[in-house]
């Protein structure tokens, strides 16, 4: 387990620099996405129309926050469950994505496509949301603000602090992790 | 016959509703700290180390410790002798609870409909559980639930023959099915005995009860004990990335059951183990 920076857009060998266990703190640009703008994403590719952003490198946030407060940037941030993500995920790899921020397991598909198109998935602390939202010094909607709090945002963060869960040699931190304390 | 004011009720059920979502109990919190020394993984601890810096930061900063603000699960002890003046109870507290989760800047999460599933926008309606008992004060208790957690709940209409060994291996086996999704340490609820409705009841019941506080009855203080001792050796561990601090603890409500069933329920809460009650 080390400490690692990310600064994106990221580029293969940031990604190939990952180990699971490895904590890193992530400062520049991300975006986030939850299930309708997946969905949404992924029907655009599907009928070879442009995305209204550009994933090449990028990185996305599973979250949904609570509404921010007067004078606050954004809400309570903490990650959501990544499951629900899985079925548009390796189309969004596929199209140069590298890293995505959730919580909770991923599918097979996901797994193997973070290998052959070296991504990585990272875990957030799953209820560390007033924590979190420290690390986001600026927000906006860039995406379907139809969708409220599942609307895409860019984000700028500073230092966000993550966990590598499924790196692009196989690794899977929530397999291996459990296994090395089972008694 | 004592009677409360309508707009006091609203009132009290918004200020629960914040406060709930903001400041976590010193139960929990004491909690944590039992975890984090006893934690063997570092990874572990550095996870229960940013989940206490949250709490503080939701504390001092009076903001949601989690942006799932959750389900608002309203337990009322009604005193036979105490009327409501002014309008209905439940009333009262679905208008609490939207002036709660609007004025206090919590995520609305309801749908009105489970197929349909369009947001109801204030969180109402409240899931409601409500007790006559003797006395002329209302309790009201508010803990709000996030689906993460929730989603693991599991009950299984056992037959009495699987007895103690047969419940100890669903309630272990249900944990360890949940894995990382209701954001380990959890808390454990569970309720053994009535019937499907009353087992699951007394499962959500059990979390509210301070944290780690052991059943009085002994025996089953005594399963509550050895249950959380396996589930520490599953190795889940904080968010499930591995490690000792799976469970914070585990809870166990029981009640008389027809001869012939031994239903069992589990009701998993997260880290985030919101409560809060006040008496009017
Ligand atoms: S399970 Fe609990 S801590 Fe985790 S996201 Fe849901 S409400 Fe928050």
């Amino acid at each position: 387990m080390s400490k690692k920076q990310l600064t994106p857009p990221l580029s293969d060998a940031d990604v190939e620099n990952l180990q699971i266990g490895d904590q890193v703190f992530i400062t520049g640009t991300i975006y986030t996405a939850r299930d309708a703008a997946h969905k949404r994403l992924v029907e655009l590719l599907e009928e070879g129309k442009e995305l209204p952003i550009d994933v090449k490198g990028q990185v996305i946030y599973y979250v949904g926050p609570t509404p921010a407060m007067p004078g606050q940037i954004i809400g309570s941030a903490g990650p959501t469950t990544s499951y629900r993500m899985d079925p548009y995920s390796p189309r969004l790899l596929a199209e140069g994505l590298k890293c995505m921020i959730g919580k909770g397991t991923r599918s097979k598909e996901v797994k193997d496509a973070i290998k052959e198109q070296k991504g990585v998935y990272l875990a957030a602390v799953g209820g560390a949301a007033a924590l979190i939202a420290k690390s986001i010094k600026k927000a906006e909607i860039v995406a379907y603000p139809d969708l409220g709090a599942e609307a895409i945002r860019k984000l700028e963060v500073q230092d966000f602090p993550a966990i590598v869960v499924n790196d692009c040699h196989g690794g899977d931190l929530y397999e291996e992790g459990v296994r090395k304390y089972k008694k | 016959m004592r009677s409360i004011n309508y707009d006091k009720i609203v009132m009290e059920m918004a200020k629960l509703c914040r406060d709930a979502n903001y400041f976590l109990g010193d139960d929990v919190k004491n909690a944590y700290d039992r975890a984090l020394a006893e934690e063997e993984s570092p990874t572990g601890k550095e996870i229960i180390e940013q989940i206490k810096e949250n709490t503080e930061i939701a504390r001092t900063e009076e903001v949601p410790m989690c942006q799932d603000t959750g389900v608002a699960v309203v337990f009322l002890e009604m005193g036979q002798d105490v009327t409501v003046e002014g309008g209905g109870l439940y009333d009262a507290i679905n208008e609490g609870v939207a002036e709660g989760y609007t004025s206090g800047y919590l995520r609305k999460s309801m749908v009105e409909h489970p197929f349909r599933r369009k947001n109801t926008g204030d969180n109402t309606p409240a899931i409601i559980h409500t007790k006559v008992v003797s006395g002329d004060k209302l309790k009201i208790t508010v803990a709000p639930k996030g689906a993460g957690s929730e989603n693991m709940s599991s009950i299984n209409m056992m037959a009495p023959a699987a007895g103690e060994e047969g419940a100890k291996e669903f309630i272990i086996d249900a944990v360890r099915k949940a894995g990382p999704n209701p954001c380990p340490p959890i808390v454990v609820g569970v309720g053994i005995g009535g019937n499907f409705e009353k087992a699951a009841l007394l499962a959500k019941e059990s979390l509210l009860r301070p944290v780690g506080q052991p059943s009085k009855d002994e025996e089953i203080a005594k399963m509550e004990h050895e249950i959380l001792d396996k589930i520490k050796r599953l190795g889940i561990g904080p968010q499930g990335l591995g490690g000792t601090s799976t469970a914070l603890a585990v809870h166990i409500e029981v009640y008389p059951c027809h001869i012939a069933s031994l239903p069992v329920a589990v009701n998993i809460n997260c880290h985030a183990t919101r409560h809060k009650s006040i008496v009017l």
